[in-house]
This record gives structure tokens, sequence and C-alpha cells, in this order.
């Protein structure tokens, strides 16, 4: 199989690859970067467990071949936190548990994360859209939904 | 499983190369990468082209005309197409609409491709590199298809004639039971003058349900006026068996989804 070359940024820093040519960019960044956030649940673009932020948009990096992603800017939960403090986003995930087996909380959270970032002030009805994509089966959705307003809430109280 | 790539910036030089057996387009991804992590063997290459007019959206003079290369996203945001965005927004989730295209939505089989019911309700026309050809002769040939689809035309409806349901067990997202689309024109009378209505997931993949067209004209979107719409519904459609829906339920609700959506 051809070896190609992929280089983008990932959480800020710049990364570069040899990967097997039509790779998926979940298996570039868990086992050629080593960034294991992203989980590999269905495969099929069903579960979002693989989620990231490419270029401000969440796709599903099960779904994505690596190297279409040439330049991009490549964001994933693993690089959230800051300087050893999570990002508030995690912390309210951990704080309402909303994240029991956590397999699907990285895929959560990026949804999430690119949903605050368009709209800071989400309704209920927002966030279950957002979240729609992402399939928990052991949490369950209310602490998932309510960690992200909670966050919403807290952003909001910190810009007045 | 790993799949060479060929990247070409024009779509004649990708058509070329998509002629190599075992190719297949790589669009967003939706359809190919997954049958490929299903382990689909057949596919054994993948060719995609960077031509910037596959990713573009031009409306003009009421027509529209958008790019193959263009994401469920990308429409639902696009204020001209205010009236497909409903649409455009009920095809998977946030990160699927990111990712799948309107040129894939054509070739998704049912129960996927709700998009492309809207298409064929629209009386689009597809274009490739060949020229272009209307929806129904595209649908009917698509398993055999080998040219890249660049783009979709078609008449922008009024928002008030174009209606949209897509039917499913888990909401706000899930897999269809099935959808309906449909373009309906009322003469001044309130009688419907012109009536397109495609279903998705009644067959392997969009179908008219030109029976129940046929039954609208002339009549008004009431009780009495829709019945004899709903009673022909059915004919001509073979719905599809899944782990969603069986063809005798598909079957049995149809009558009632179109229902509630002639008379809303």
């Amino acid at each position: 199989m051809a070896k190609v070359p992929v280089q983008f940024t990932l959480n800020g820093s710049e990364k570069a690859e040899f990967v097997d040519s039509g790779t998926t960019l979940l298996h570039a960044l868990r086992d050629k970067i080593g960034d294991t956030s992203p989980k590999g649940g269905c495969h099929q673009g069903t579960c979002g467990a693989c989620s990231v932020i490419i270029d401000g948009e969440l796709r599903l990096s099960c779904l994505t071949v690596a190297e279409t992603c040439s330049g991009a800017d490549i964001r994933t939960t693993s690089g959230l936190a800051e300087a050893g403090v999570l990002h508030p986003l995690q912390r309210a995930f951990l704080d309402a548990f909303a994240t029991q087996c956590g397999f699907c909380t990285p895929g959560m959270i990026m949804a999430a994360k690119v949903l605050l970032d368009h709209t800071p002030n989400p309704s209920r009805e927002d966030v279950i859209e957002a979240l729609s994509g992402n399939i928990c089966r052991c949490t369950g959705y209310e602490p998932i939904i309510e960690a992200v307003l909670t966050t919403a809430r807290a952003n909001s109280q910190n810009a007045a | 499983m790993a799949l060479a790539l060929q990247t070409f910036s024009a779509v004649r030089d990708a058509n070329a190369a998509l002629k190599a057996p075992g190719t297949r387009y790589l669009g967003g991804g939706t359809l190919v990468v997954r049958a490929a992590n299903e382990g689909d063997v057949s596919v054994t290459g993948l060719v995609r082209s960077t031509d910037p007019t596959l990713s573009g959206i031009t409306v003009a003079g009421g027509k529209v005309r958008i790019g193959a290369s263009v994401t469920m996203a990308a429409i639902a945001r696009h204020p001209e197409l205010a009236a497909l965005s409903k649409a455009a927004r009920a095809v998977g989730g946030p990160a699927i609409r990111n990712m799948a295209t309107v040129g894939g939505n054509l070739f998704a089989p049912a129960p996927y491709g709700d998009f492309a019911v809207v298409l064929l309700a629209l009386d689009a026309t597809v274009g490739t590199d060949d020229g272009e050809l209307p929806i129904e002769d595209f649908l009917a040939r698509r398993d055999g298809s080998r040219a890249i689809v660049t783009s979709v035309a078609f008449a922008l409806p009024r928002a008030e004639n174009f209606r949209f349901l897509k039917v499913s067990r888990v909401k706000p997202k899930g897999v269809s039971v099935l959808s309906i689309a449909a373009v309906l024109e009322q003469a001044g009378d309130g009688t419907v003058s012109s009536a397109r209505i495609a279903l998705g997931c009644m067959a392997d993949r969009p179908m008219r349900a030109r029976a129940a067209e046929k039954a609208l004209i002339g009549s008004r979107l009431d009780q009495d006026g829709v019945a004899a719409a709903l009673a022909a519904a059915g004919e001509g459609t073979s719905p599809i068996t899944d782990p969603i829906a069986s063809a005798w339920y598909r079957a049995e609700v149809l009558p009632v989804h179109l229902g509630r959506l002639l008379l809303t």
C-alpha cells in the first residue's frame, strides 16, 4: 500500500505523518499520532464517538480520509484542557455526572463545543439537536444535556 | 481497510480514473468510507475531485444550481434556500450534515437519501460532464452509472408550495421510516392545479406517487379532497424492510403521513 504524507494542525501543534493512502483520520489520530481521545465506535457514522472539529466544523473522523485533511485545523478533546485545567465543558461533564463509562464523552464534548462556539446561549432544544448525532448507551442523555446548559449559563455569567 | 485515494483538480481526469475496476468516487465519505469500514472488498480505490465548481451554490432568476460536493449543512444555512432548509436538516446529525453531499445523497440506498426525495419532487436535473439528465432517469440508472455527478439544478419552489416530512422513530435524528416531499400548486379557487409527490423508503430508491398526484388534481386540500389521493398513495410502491420498519408497516402508515403532510 502506498504511503502518503499527511500534514495538519492538531490542537495547535503541527503534525506530519506518513499513512497508508485512504486510511481514516480516526486511524491516523489514534494509531499514528497517539491521540486516543476520538473513539472508534461503530465506524459507520452512526454513534458519533469519533467526532472531531475540522476547520470549525463537527466531523466524523471514522468516515474522513486522513489525506483530505491536508492543511486543516483539527481539534480533539485531548486538546481542550489548558495548563492542566479542564475546559469548562469537561468540568461540567464531571460535575453533572455526565460521564459514566466515558466512551461517548469525547465525541459529546466536541459536539457541544461546536454548538457553544456558534450559539453561546443555546436552548435545551438546540442542545438536543446538537447532540443528536452522538449516541450514549449508559449515562443517559439528561446529565449530558444539563452539563452543556450549565456550561452555557456559566459562560454567559462570565461574559456579563 | 486502507484504500489508495487519487485526487484530481479536474472532474474530467477524475472521471477517467473512475473507469478502473473497483474504484469509487469519494464525496463526503458517508457512503463509500462506511462501506470500506464494513469490509466491502469490492471497493479497492477511491477517486475525488477538488474542482471548486463542485462546491458552489448559485440562485438566479428562480433557478438553483447546487454543486455535487455541497453539503447538507451548507444547504441548510443558505439564506436563499430557506424553503429547503428543513429537508436538508433532516439528513443525519450535525456531523453527518457537515459531510454528506448532494451528489452522494443521489446514490444513497433506502432508508437513506432523504434529500434525493426532495430533488425528485422538485423535478431536478442531474448534471455530469456528459450533460444533464432528468432525475427520474438518473435514479433509474444510478446503479450502473460511472459518470461523476457535478451538480443538480431545479426551479426554486415558493415556500408555501413545498412540503416535506420525514418520519423516524428517534427524534430529532433518526433513520427514515419514510419520507415525503411534495410541490403543490393551487388555483385561485383553492383546488390543486399541479402536484409532484416523491416518496422515500417506499422502494429501493426515491419514487413518484403518481396515482396520488393524479387524484389530487382538481381537489381541495381538505379531508374529503385528499381522500382519493391517500387511498391511491401506495399504488406502485414496493417498500423496503429493514430494522427500522417492515414493508407492511411502511405501507400501512404511508397514507396517514401523506394525509398529515397534505392537510397541514
